[in-house]
């Protein structure tokens, strides 16, 4: 098959199944030949799962960890994008504004544990915090270089039929950049899925990352941390998936590669 | 269609008294790498209200420039423009510029595009007046569509409507059909000559396509580059429809191909 070729619909759908089946093997096998105490087999793993869903609390710590992830990824979006814009719009704003903004990004939210539990004691708030502060950084670095992407025509177009620069950016340059800033709500999502499990194993008593840390803390229960960490790479691809879709709405569609 | 010399057509300027657009020693230049670079070297140019005028070139001789500062878009380094005798100071909707078909917004419908000069109408009077300028550009059925959903004739016809939607008195057209397969663009030139008539518009046309400039312009104004001059403006006495086998048509074009510096034979 080469790369270019077309796959057929039935191996969309085996492969993956395939690459499964071959995966839980090797781990099986693995656990099985290496005669270890601690690591669980994949059979182990789904036993613990279910025990944990007969119990009723895997469903709570899911629901808890992608409230956090909303929260703080909705009030990151609300903020980070008109502000994004705003930088991008004005140079003159962005000057003063970016050499803080680049200082602060690169540091990592796990770092700003300690000081999220000075502002907000151990709680929600604190974890939530720290998924806001992973999403905000790349949906505004994002806005201003999308502004500046904006074709010199556009903006010429929209000056020629009389718009206000208000009305230049809202009905011109916002388009203009929506699939560039999609591309980074995106990768802001994904980044808050990240640090809400690093939050929740110090900041808080609930949700997938406690769940992690409490199961090993409380007698070395590595199936269920192990179930977890699958659970995390579930729904972090199911959020993913469905973020996806928005780019086939047809306002943003043109900024992404056709598949067909 | 007869093919002798045909009297001058009504809208030929005649009377610079009732120029719509004066161009008065225009300068430009650009400092590029810390030496003065001149784009446009004292341009004088009048335009007649409702003419055809197609500025034409080799590419790099400043003609887009030259229309991007009458458009407003760009300050000349010194001399003046000014249009119903008041001077340029910037884009105007009473004067729309038509870019290549990359001018459309391609987050909005066909419809959306064309309306998107109209946000101050009230919404039937807008929905009425986009619909009017679907019918004239022939894009009946594709009111919902997205621009890339459109072969690139298409949107070109939606950009020229946005701009006619708004009535202006001047459209600017910079090298419009330049991107268009030549069978598109001999379809597009009839189109824009008809509605040319129909609305009597002033027109400016970039063009670095010779036939383009003869078979459309009233008058064909032909510039030389480095530093951007007006060599010779000829006047095109053909009355429309053109015949382009015409031997008054061929020697209008060869005359202008000479001015060029160009050889008959290639």
């Amino acid at each position: 098959m080469s790369a270019l070729a077309e796959p057929r619909k039935w191996e969309r759908y085996a492969w993956p199944v395939v690459a499964t089946v071959l995966f839980l093997a090797f781990w099986h096998y693995a656990v099985l030949l290496t005669a270890t105490k601690i690591f669980p087999s994949p059979a182990e793993v789904e036993r613990g799962f279910v025990e944990l869903m007969r119990e009723g609390v895997l469903y709570r710590d899911v629901l808890d960890s992608i409230r956090r992830v909303a929260i703080g990824f909705f009030a990151a979006v609300a903020l980070g994008i008109p502000l994004g814009l705003l930088f991008g719009w004005y140079p003159a704003i962005n000057q003063v504004v970016n050499p803080v903004v680049q200082v602060l990004r690169p540091i990592s939210p796990i770092a700003w544990i300690p000081v999220a539990i000075i502002f907000f004691g151990v709680g929600d708030y604190a974890a939530i915090f720290l998924v806001f502060l992973g999403a905000f950084f790349p949906i505004v670095v994002t806005c201003v270089a999308a502004v500046g992407d904006v074709p010199l025509i556009y903006r010429r177009a929209g000056r020629n039929f009389g718009l206000t620069p208000a009305r230049i950016l809202s009905r011109v340059v916002f388009p203009a950049a929506l699939p560039q800033i999609l591309v980074s709500l995106r990768v802001a999502l994904g980044i808050g899925w990240l640090v809400v499990v690093a939050g929740e194993m110090i900041a808080v008593t609930s949700g997938l990352g406690f769940l992690i840390i409490d199961s090993r803390n409380s007698g070395k229960r590595y199936d269920l941390v192990v179930g977890a960490m699958i659970l995390i790479g579930v729904i972090g691809l199911v959020l993913d998936t469905l973020f996806r879709r928005l780019e086939k709405i047809k306002p943003v569609r043109w900024g992404f590669r056709d598949e067909f | 269609m007869a093919t002798t010399k045909v009297a001058l057509e009504p809208n030929t300027p005649t009377a610079a008294l009732s120029a719509k657009l004066r161009v008065n020693k225009v300068n430009m230049t650009f400092n590029r790498d810390g030496q003065r670079l001149s784009v446009l070297d004292n341009i004088d140019l009048e335009v007649a209200d409702g003419e055809f005028v197609c500025i034409l070139g080799p590419s790099g001789c400043g003609k887009s420039t030259l229309l991007s500062a009458i458009a407003g878009f760009l300050t000349p380094t010194s001399g003046q423009i000014t249009i119903d005798g008041e001077a340029v100071r910037g884009p105007d909707p009473r004067r729309i510029f038509v870019f290549q078909e990359r001018g459309v917004f391609p987050w909005l419908t066909v419809a959306g595009n064309i309306g998107f000069g109209l946000a101050k109408l009230k919404r039937a009077e807008r929905t009425e007046r986009v619909q009017r300028y679907i019918q004239m550009v022939g894009l009946e059925g594709f009111e919902k569509s997205y621009p890339h959903e459109l072969s690139g004739g298409m949107k070109q016809r939606v950009e020229v409507a946005r701009a006619l939607a708004v009535n202006p008195d001047i459209l600017f057209l910079d090298e419009p059909f330049g991107a268009l397969d030549s069978i598109t663009r001999m379809v597009m030139r009839g189109e824009l000559l008809r509605i040319w008539e129909a609305e009597r518009k002033t027109i400016l046309f970039v063009t670095h396509d010779i036939d383009e400039a003869v078979q459309l312009a009233d008058r064909v104004v032909v510039m030389s580059a480095r530093p951007g001059r007006i060599q010779q403006i000829v006047p095109i006495d053909i009355a429309h429809p053109r015949d382009i086998s015409s031997p008054h048509y061929l020697e209008l074009r060869d005359g202008i191909l000479n001015q060029i510096g160009l050889a008959h034979h290639l």
